[in-house]
């Protein structure tokens, strides 16, 4: 059974330094808890896959727990940069990071391939874009049917996949609703997958749109209540859109960000 | 009413608003052209079928989003899907009308670049990147930008090409097997540009009130040309306005 008594120990076995690690929640139910609990253990040398890094890749790099960063798009939504992912690749701080970048298509085609045992997807897409010749894992491929070129991305394949749910059972089945992004791909793409949930039910009620990952799906389940925060979790909390803002300010400057990230992450257990 | 009643941001936005159809189905990025599509549909195109990547098809918000996924757009949705679906099933094989983008950098051809200034392994400035751009641009029916104007925005060449828009020239997309019509409309905040339908060059088409031809050149990165149908933009109405500070307010 997956269920886990506490994220701690979860993160302790499951995440080692140099592994290929998604945490995935496409705006919503973004894994929150787990990446503080990551920065918190002082892990190193991640290879950090995110499709929209967002404000918790910004922490992961701006604390050195990175060493490369897979992604399509890294920005803060609706309000500017992410000023420590630029200080990363702009300025080499606090280490230098390496990156990988993709479209959403290519990155949702990319964890598919992952998902589903494949090596690679075919799409339409990137043609005539500088992105072709600065990505390795964009390719062409012929249509073996029709002989038209295609774009051909390589498989996600993940040490560790993490994702948010609203809810799971007791058994550890697990249950998620509302923007969905490639969230059952991440899990379904990597070796060892961890899931952080709002509450544990008895039962987990029929809920329209909802997805259930079945328990034997998952390696571990664990309970971190308000654990997307400030992402949100529809049917919980709603997005923290004033942090996001203000999110702008303190990560500009190193020591404000340090000292941030000393007093709500590192120092709360 | 006054020239001064109203700022050149709130006529790029309502003439970006006034440019969506109703019952268009449209690809909407987040920022302005999410504005401007909430406005439209406010306005004149109650029946605007707005789709944004993170899943929401259909999506009808009472309030404009920060993000790309706020909650907001899942709740009011016809039906979310998720995102290998979106742009596999609903954007790659044409189904969507309307790709509407903004842009850091476009260029005399509308090639956007959103990734990066200066060189790829040192740049001067790294931007976002691509987002779901590459593929809307290559595969909506035809793409909409929106742009405030400057030389620093509108530039000869993009030195990424994030999106491809009408590549080097005339034919090009048709040679790359792009799809879509590509960039048929850019919006400023000083008029409208188009692509000329012989040297696919974008050239000044309409000029938005109390803006002078020169202003528009001396803010544009290349020696732009002007149609010689040049149009006014007629002013924003009072309905419009009001319409835009509400959904800014809420």
């Amino acid at each position: 059974m997956p269920i886990a008594a506490n994220l701690h120990d979860v993160v302790a076995d499951l995440v080692h330094d140099g592994d290929t690690i998604a945490f995935e929640g496409f705006t919503h139910l973004i894994p929150y808890a787990a990446v503080h609990e990551v920065i918190r253990q002082g892990r190193r040398d991640l290879t950090i896959i995110r499709m929209t890094p967002d404000l918790a890749y910004d922490q992961m790099i701006g604390m050195g727990c990175a060493r490369k960063l897979v992604f399509s798009w890294g920005g803060n939504p609706g309000v500017g940069s992410l000023h420590r992912f630029r200080d990363a690749v702009e300025h080499g701080w606090p280490a230098p990071l390496e990156i990988e970048e993709h479209s959403h298509a290519g990155m949702a085609n990319r964890y598919v391939a992952g998902a589903s045992g494949l090596p690679f997807a075919v799409l339409r897409g990137y043609t005539g874009t500088d992105l072709v010749g600065r990505t390795p894992s964009i390719a062409t491929i012929t249509c073996p049917f029709t002989g038209e070129v295609l774009t051909a991305v390589s498989a996600i394949v993940l040490d560790v996949g993490v994702i948010h749910a609203q809810r799971a059972d007791r058994h550890g089945n697990v249950q998620l609703w509302g923007i969905l992004g490639v969230q059952k791909e991440a899990v379904l793409a990597a070796k060892r997958s961890i899931v952080t949930v709002e509450e544990i039910v008895d039962e987990l009620p029929p809920t329209p749109g909802s997805v259930v990952l079945p328990a034997w799906a998952v390696t571990a389940v664990v309970a971190a209540p308000r654990g997307a925060t400030p992402s949100y979790a529809d049917g919980y909390y709603e997005r923290d859109n004033a942090f996001y803002t203000e999110w702008d300010a303190i990560s500009r400057d190193r020591e404000t960000f340090l000292a941030w990230m000393e007093t709500n992450v590192m120092a709360r257990r | 009413m006054s020239d001064t009643s109203w700022s050149r941001d709130e006529m790029m936005t309502i003439a970006a608003a006034r440019s969506l159809t109703n019952g268009v189905r449209c690809f909407v990025g987040i920022g302005k052209p999410s504005l401007a599509a909430n406005l439209a549909r406010r306005l004149h195109a109650p029946e605007l079928v707005l789709i944004y990547e993170s899943g929401p098809i259909g999506t009808k918000p009472t309030r404009i989003p920060l993000s790309i996924g706020d909650g907001e757009l899942a709740a009011t949705a016809d039906v979310v899907v998720s995102v290998p679906e979106m742009f596999n099933y609903w954007l790659q094989p044409g189904r969507i009308d309307l790709g509407f983008l903004g842009a850091a950098e476009i260029d005399r051809f509308a090639n956007i670049n959103t990734t990066v200034v200066g060189p790829y392994d040192h740049p001067i400035t790294r931007l976002p990147g691509a987002g779901g751009a590459p593929e809307i641009a290559a595969s909506c029916g035809e793409v909409t930008v929106i742009v405030k104007h400057s030389r620093r925005a509108l530039v000869e060449q993009v030195g990424f090409v994030t999106s491809v828009g009408h590549g080097r020239g005339p034919g090009d997309r048709a040679k790359l097997g792009l799809r879509g019509r590509g960039p048929q409309l850019l919006i400023t905040d000083l008029g409208l540009l188009r692509p000329d339908p012989v040297t696919a060059e974008l050239v000044l088409t309409d000029l938005h009130e109390g803006v002078t031809v020169e202003e528009v050149v001396a803010a544009t990165g290349w020696e732009l040309h002007v149609s010689p149908a040049l149009r006014t933009t007629a002013p924003p109405t009072a309905v419009e306005l009001a319409a835009l500070r509400s959904l800014e307010a809420a």
